[in-house]
């Protein structure tokens, strides 16, 4: 993938409905994302914002609209050129931290950065033998980050990414989302705290 | 080919640690064949012509024992959504995993067999024969037990499910598995008929679980 193909990059959905368990969670939703643009999706409890981040990566299926990337890679579908941070953090606990991460690197598979840089990274070069089982929950969520670092996809989906993160953690991830940013890549991320970068905001729902 | 040796190399590696539980059908296996011969008594002679379908059913109460948590921990931890959204077709990642649970939980079933052998008075000429029947049997257990795993996934604590919808479906093997070993035993049958119908059970179930799995998992996104 050129940088030339990058720069034209935009994530966009159409009139989205979703649906689930019978109950209409939106409907009508629209969204673009330009290559370097990050937008943060905002909403009460419930209002569907993870529902959002599901239907574009694929897991759930949208009861009417489309979502496109344009500008990507042809031969890829859209779930494959993203990166889904959620809740769960698709971490084994009997693996080690590397073990972890080098899975994952080479089960995605496509570019990749070396994984005990990203480690260094995040700030886990000193427990990269650690079984993932022993880590905290903001160890994990940094392993989790380390995830994107090393595998490169030119759409992150975040689900409450700074959930865990203690103030230096947030900060670094911070200075991450810029430089994916920077590269041309897109960021779409739920949040309720503010996201720490300059983000358009997508209200889903009502008033908060 | 790198990402699903990557995967097969994965589960192996938390199947052997601690708490993985490759060992659970191992133990569960020895468990039953042991107590048997205390069960049925020293009829040695009895022992030898039950000797085959004890193995079998041990080895299929075994590999089904570990088999419902094959998709459930992957679903749990989100690993299944990165898994399906990845590069990976479906289909393979499916095939991979079981092959990965096969590897780990079904191999050691076939090697513990000529020891559980002696306690059930089988020559070993009856043990090669078991062997060799669990070894072209027990992989059909396992991918058509995965369609069983699948669903429990789509279906949330399925787990008895599993049980109901998976063991009408290992009959068939049992069924010539068993045949295949007493042909060797005590004849009259050949022991190349019913051999090569569980060969071709396999192959099926080769075939036909990872493509349902993968359409079960498929359907029951969310």
């Amino acid at each position: 993938m050129s940088g030339t193909t990058q720069g034209k990059m935009q994530l966009s959905g159409r009139g989205l409905i979703c649906v689930r368990g019978g109950r209409e969670v939106f409907s009508g939703l629209d969204f673009a994302a330009a290559a370097g643009e990050a937008v943060s999706v905002v909403g009460r409890n419930g209002a569907g914002k993870t529902s959002l981040l599901r239907l574009i990566a694929g897991l759930l299926v949208p009861a009417a609209g489309t979502i496109v990337l344009d500008g990507g890679d042809g031969e890829l579908t859209l779930p494959e050129q993203c990166h889904y941070l959620g809740h769960r953090d698709a971490l084994k606990p009997a693996l080690s931290v590397t073990e972890n991460l080098t899975f994952w690197a080479d089960f995605l598979g496509g570019e990749r950065a070396d994984p005990a840089e990203t480690l260094a990274t995040v700030g886990l070069d000193h427990a990269t033998h650690l079984p993932a089982g022993f880590l905290s929950a903001g160890q994990r969520r940094r392993l989790s980050l380390a995830r994107l670092l090393t595998v490169r996809r030119p759409v992150w989906l975040l689900d409450e990414p700074t959930n865990a993160l203690d103030v230096a953690g947030q900060d670094m991830f911070g200075g991450l989302m810029r430089q994916h940013l920077s590269r041309g890549g897109m960021i779409v991320a739920a949040t309720h705290a503010p996201l720490g970068i300059e983000s358009r905001e997508l209200r889903i729902g009502g008033v908060a | 080919m790198t990402a699903l040796s990557a995967l097969v190399r994965r589960d192996i590696r938390i199947a052997l640690r601690v708490g993985g539980g490759a060992l659970i059908g191992v133990l569960f296996f020895l468990t039953v064949v042991v107590l048997m011969p205390f069960a049925v008594g020293p009829d040695l002679a009895l022992l030898s012509r039950l000797g085959p379908a004890i193995l079998w059913l041990g080895a299929l109460l075994a590999s089904l024992l570990t088999l419902d948590r094959l998709f459930m921990a992957d679903h749990e931890d989100g690993s299944l959504d990165l898994i399906t959204m990845s590069r990976t077709p479906l289909e393979l990642a499916c095939a991979a995993k079981a092959l990965a649970h096969w590897l780990a939980a079904g191999l050691p079933l076939i090697v513990a067999t000529p020891v559980l052998g002696l306690l059930l008075n089988l020559d070993m000429v009856a043990t090669g024969a078991v062997a060799l029947t669990l070894l072209a049997g027990t992989p059909a257990l396992t991918f058509t037990g995965m369609i069983g795993a699948a669903l429990a996934v789509t279906l949330h604590r399925g787990g008895l499910l599993m049980a109901v919808l998976v063991l009408p479906l290992s009959i068939p093997v049992l069924i010539f598995g068993v045949a295949a070993s007493q042909a060797v035993i005590v004849g009259p049958m050949t022991f190349g008929a019913p051999f090569s119908i569980l060969c071709a059970l396999s192959l099926v179930s080769l075939v036909i679980g990872p493509f349902a799995a993968a359409a079960s998992l498929r359907h029951g996104l969310d």
